[in-house]
């Protein structure tokens, strides 16, 4: 990463590390603010990715760091001969949960339904896996403990019943959610606030603008899918500034 | 799967300088790099508050706050010194402090290292880290 930065430096890119705050997509140049700083461009990339969601427990954030996760690679590490739950039914609960098994001695994972979203493929290899088990039709209500995590109280989706799961760790894998909030007003978003591109483009529902990265890709949601398409921003971007310069000039 | 530190170049940890990082060696011009051995005499010793940055390889959010670090670190320098800590090869200070996620910043007010005046965890954009860094950097 410190190397892309750096060759991107050395074709004169300027950084500013910043969050922006605000957006006028209006017309180019496009405004973007960060904390009352105002730039401007003629053509605008946005790839401010996804974040990962999570219950929305008080306990959960208290105990962040504390054996709750939302990073299996970066975190599994440290729960080896641990027992861990896995929230979520999806490709990368089961990824997390099948990846935890490297170092957990058991691995629950709690999904909501009665059976999984993830793909076959990787839904038999979780199946098959001697150190992973389920409880379907389950949510997580709470999670226990106090400066580290001891169980998560689990209601049963179909009887209401509540049950503790003892575990040290929970990892929560329940899906991202687009960082598209600065933009929803001015740009063509889906329903579940993906921005919406071209077929085979980065180009958005504002001409200059493109979209690049997790923030508008649903599907792939990978670091090399992200980087080529925002190749493929640069490259638009490039474009359609070269067609803007005989009008600029006029 | 594991990566050796070793492996790479130290200006992948932000900064082209040589810096060994085992031996606790500056990681960039304003970063120092801590280790199991290192950690106790450089709490103790500091005449600043000290935000240590808990981080492995193998941890992409570790890597897209590097550059915020880096920034903060020659920013506010004066006020508040930042050092990096690989998990990977100095499992005993992080356990000590109960890391468990990464990356996790504690902050050490001088001569306090039995216990973290600030504790930070996930990747976090520069604006956030600077708000909950406040009372470090006014
Ligand atoms: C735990 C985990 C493991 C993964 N493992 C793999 C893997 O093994 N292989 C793989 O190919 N992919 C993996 N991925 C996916 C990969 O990380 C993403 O697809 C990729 O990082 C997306 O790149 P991006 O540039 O779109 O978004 P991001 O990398 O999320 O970058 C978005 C950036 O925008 C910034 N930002 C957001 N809002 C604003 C704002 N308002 N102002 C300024 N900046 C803002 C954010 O701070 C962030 O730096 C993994 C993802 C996760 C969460």
């Amino acid at each position: 990463m410190t190397k892309f930065r750096e060759q991107a430096a050395r074709f004169g890119a300027d950084f500013v590390t910043a969050d922006a705050d605000r957006v006028d997509l209006a017309s180019a140049p496009f405004g973007v603010w960060v904390d009352g700083t105002e730039y401007r461009g003629e053509a605008l990339i946005i790839s401010t990715g996804a974040t990962a969601r999570m219950l929305g427990l008080e306990s959960e954030q208290r105990l962040l760091g504390h054996g709750v996760s939302t990073c299996a690679t970066c975190d599994g590490f440290f729960f080896r001969g641990k027992r861990l739950a896995v929230v979520g039914g999806g490709d990368s609960a089961v990824e997390e949960a099948t990846f935890l098994t490297k170092f957990a001695t058991q691995v629950t994972l709690v999904h909501r339904r009665d059976e999984l979203r993830a793909s076959k493929i990787m839904a038999e290899r979780a199946y098959a896996n001697p150190k992973i088990d389920f409880r379907w039709n389950a949510v997580v209500d709470d999670v226990v403990g106090n400066g580290r995590v001891e169980a998560v109280r689990l209601r049963d989706t179909l009887t209401d019943e509540h049950s503790d799961l003892a575990v040290e760790g929970v990892f929560v894998a329940i899906g991202h959610d687009p960082n598209s909030a600065l933009f929803r007003q001015q740009l063509d978003c889906d329903d579940a606030g993906y921005i919406v591109t071209g077929a085979d483009s980065t180009s958005t529902s504002v001409e200059g603008v493109f979209a690049a990265g997790d923030v508008q890709d649903h599907v792939y949601r990978q670091a090399i899918t992200a980087a080529g398409s925002g190749c493929m921003a640069a490259i638009e971007a490039e474009h359609w500034l070269a067609a803007q310069e005989p009008t600029a000039r006029q | 799967m594991r990566v050796e530190a070793a492996a790479f170049p130290p200006s992948r940890l932000g900064g082209d300088r040589p810096g060994n990082l085992t031996k606790g060696v500056g990681v960039s011009d304003h970063i120092v790099a801590l280790t199991d051995s290192t950690f106790d005499e450089t709490i103790s010793g500091a005449d600043k508050p000290v935000l240590v940055d808990f981080w492995a390889e193998w941890c992409g959010p570790c890597k897209m706050i590097a550059p915020v670090l880096e920034e903060i670190a020659s920013e506010n320098g004066g006020k508040l010194q930042i050092a990096k800590l690989n998990v990977d090869d100095n499992p005993n200070v992080a356990m000590r402090y109960n890391v468990m996620s990464i990356p996790t910043l504690l902050v050490f007010k001088p001569g306090e290292s039995a216990q973290e005046a600030r504790r930070l965890v996930g990747a976090k954009g520069k604006a956030q880290l600077l708000q909950e860094l406040a009372e470090f950097v006014a």
